[in-house]
């Protein structure tokens, strides 16, 4: 069985995002960018199922500008047998993702596809579900934990109650959360051996995909600010504010 | 112009988050209907026909809609999507499975999260952990949302009239099935509902030491949340967790403790009204947000604090 695992170029979640000045977008001049955290978690799920015998081949995508290449480079030193990059330099939001997805999905035929539950960027949480929906495949969403076998695969979903388990018939799209796996570090050696795994390059055209943006960008600004608060010395001090000045409780 | 809402429950009950979806809705200025599809929860719908506003309520009885499933949940929605403009659900897990998938299967685009309405096609919504708050049109027919529960009151549970319509179910998909589900149990309050919420996060450092976090929850009549270090490290189950990818929440007070405040936390609680941080690291971002900061050993100010609220 063949992996797909799906990785975004994305602002590195360390860096705090801001509006331009202008209000028409994210400043997002040098600052720095790294795989999509959930994404990594998806390629390390994909990993650990490939070196347990559960598949023959892993493969990464990613979707959008040239520098993608260091992001499928990144997932190729983690262990990713191969890259493919569909290029492109329309922003893609996540109906077009997913459709140019299911597009190399018909041409690689993978048993599953691993995408993060959302990316840190737009926070949309949409890319695996509609990948889903055009395929006809089962979702396994906000994964916790994934057992495939016998051409299912049982996966333990994050919901907002606890823990639910659903049982999908495979081929199927699985979306990582946070306590799936803890991706492992890069080595120097694999970042060298990466250079040398196949990187293919498409494009949207090749897949006959129509990428154009359904949501236009209207305007971004900065959420309100909090006022700047005080320090308290004291439990007792803490306790007379929050009854008599904030008269919370 | 119309607006169809997902309805969320467990076929017993209708979820409270329903409501702040029907407010959406109605913010939107559309007549709001609601679709109640379960396994014999013809309580769900008539709960849902007496929120005020909603004019009417669909309702799809199946085995197979008895948990919500996304394959089964999808294309009942499609199938009833025809005369309606606006298709909402809360932002929660349930809303963020099955939505994505109804906006593919009609071919439109999804708002996640919105947490403000513009006009029938523009919507606002954070992104970037909510360090940016983007005004988004949309150029479809059809427009697909999810709602911040924290952005709407809920719309009132009683005033409304609306008629009880039974609708067929369509074909289970055979793609999936329900296992199992383990509920976190707990006499506190709901975290995305409650007024007070007690955070714990690293600093907290075992589960049995969580238990002065659920102490001083307890004496306020709180719920218990906890940062994602908590979380990863095992302390507290994962639906404790707030922030960007977890829960978000916005609480008359929310009391910080041991939570250094990395920009993935403060996008789940920012928006509460009154923020207390206890931290013994005075440099900690959390002090940033926060209205009212305690520098200190949290093992000796959050008991006293218990103690000192019981005066």
């Amino acid at each position: 069985m063949k992996i797909l695992v799906a990785v975004k170029r994305a602002i590195d979640y360390n860096v705090k995002a801001r509006p331009k000045s202008d209000g028409t977008g994210v400043d997002l001049a040098n600052v720095k960018m790294s795989m999509n955290p959930f994404d990594e978690i998806a390629v390390e799920e994909a990993l650990r199922i490939q070196e347990a015998g559960g598949a023959t081949e892993t493969i990464a995508i990613s979707i959008g500008p040239k520098q993608c290449q260091e992001t499928l480079r990144t997932a190729m030193a983690m262990g990713v047998d191969r890259g493919i990059l569909v290029e492109t330099e329309v922003e893609t939001q996540p109906l077009a993702v997913a459709k140019l997805i299911a597009a190399v999905v018909k041409q690689e035929q993978p048993e599953l596809v691993i995408l993060g539950k959302q990316a840190i960027d737009d926070d949309s949480n949409q890319t695996g579900q509609m990948l889903a929906a055009l395929l006809g495949w089962p979702q396994g969403t906000f994964a916790a934990k994934v057992t495939v076998a016998d051409g299912r695969a049982k996966v333990a979903r994050e919901i907002d109650g606890g823990i639910q388990t659903v049982d999908l018939r495979m081929p199927a799209v699985v979306t990582a959360d946070l306590r799936l796996n803890e991706p492992r570090y890069v080595k120097l050696p694999n970042i060298m051996k990466a250079k040398k795994k196949p990187l293919d390059t498409l494009t949207p055209e090749q897949l006959g995909v129509d990428v154009t943006p359904r949501l236009t960008l209207v305007k971004v600004a900065e959420p309100p600010a909090r006022k700047g608060g005080v320090k308290v010395p004291d439990v007792a001090t803490l306790v007379d504010k929050l009854r008599n000045e904030a008269k919370v409780i | 112009m119309s607006a169809l809402v997902l309805a969320e429950h467990n076929n017993a009950q209708l979820a409270p988050a329903t409501l702040n979806a029907v407010a959406a809705a109605l913010a939107i200025g559309s007549d709001v209907d609601v679709l109640v599809a379960g396994d014999g929860c013809r309580a769900v719908a008539d709960a849902a026909a007496a929120i005020a506003g909603v004019r009417k309520v669909l309702l799809a009885e199946a085995p197979h809609y008895a948990h919500a499933l996304a394959e089964n949940l999808a294309p009942l929605l499609v199938a009833q999507a025809g005369p309606y403009e606006h298709l909402l659900a809360a932002a929660t897990t349930t809303g963020k499975n099955v939505m994505p998938r109804v906006a593919a299967l009609l071919d439109v685009a999804q708002l996640s999260d919105i947490i403000g309405v513009v006009s029938n096609d523009t919507f606002v919504r954070p992104i970037y952990a909510g360090n940016v708050i983007a005004t988004v049109k949309s150029s479809d027919a059809k427009k697909v949302i999810t709602v911040r529960l924290t952005a709407y009151d809920p719309a009132p549970a009683t005033g409304g009239s609306g008629a009880v319509e039974a609708i067929a179910a369509v074909a289970d998909s055979g793609l999936s099935a329900w296992v199992s589900e383990e509920l976190t149990k707990s006499d506190r309050p709901e975290l995305t509902a409650a007024d007070i919420i007690v955070s714990g996060g690293r600093g907290v450092g075992s589960s049995e030491n969580f238990a002065i976090i659920e102490a001083l929850a307890d004496k306020l009549g709180a719920a218990v949340g906890a940062s994602r270090a908590a979380v990863d490290a095992g302390y507290v189950p994962n639906d404790y967790q707030v922030g960007q990818t977890g829960k978000v929440v916005a609480p008359t007070l929310y009391i910080a403790v041991g939570i250094s405040g990395a920009i993935q936390h403060l996008a789940g609680m920012k928006d509460s009204k009154v923020i207390v941080c206890i931290n013994k690291d005075e440099e900690a971002p959390i002090f940033g947000v926060a209205d009212y900061g305690l520098v200190g050993d949290l093992f000796k100010e959050v008991p006293a604090m218990t103690e000192a609220l019981s005066k």
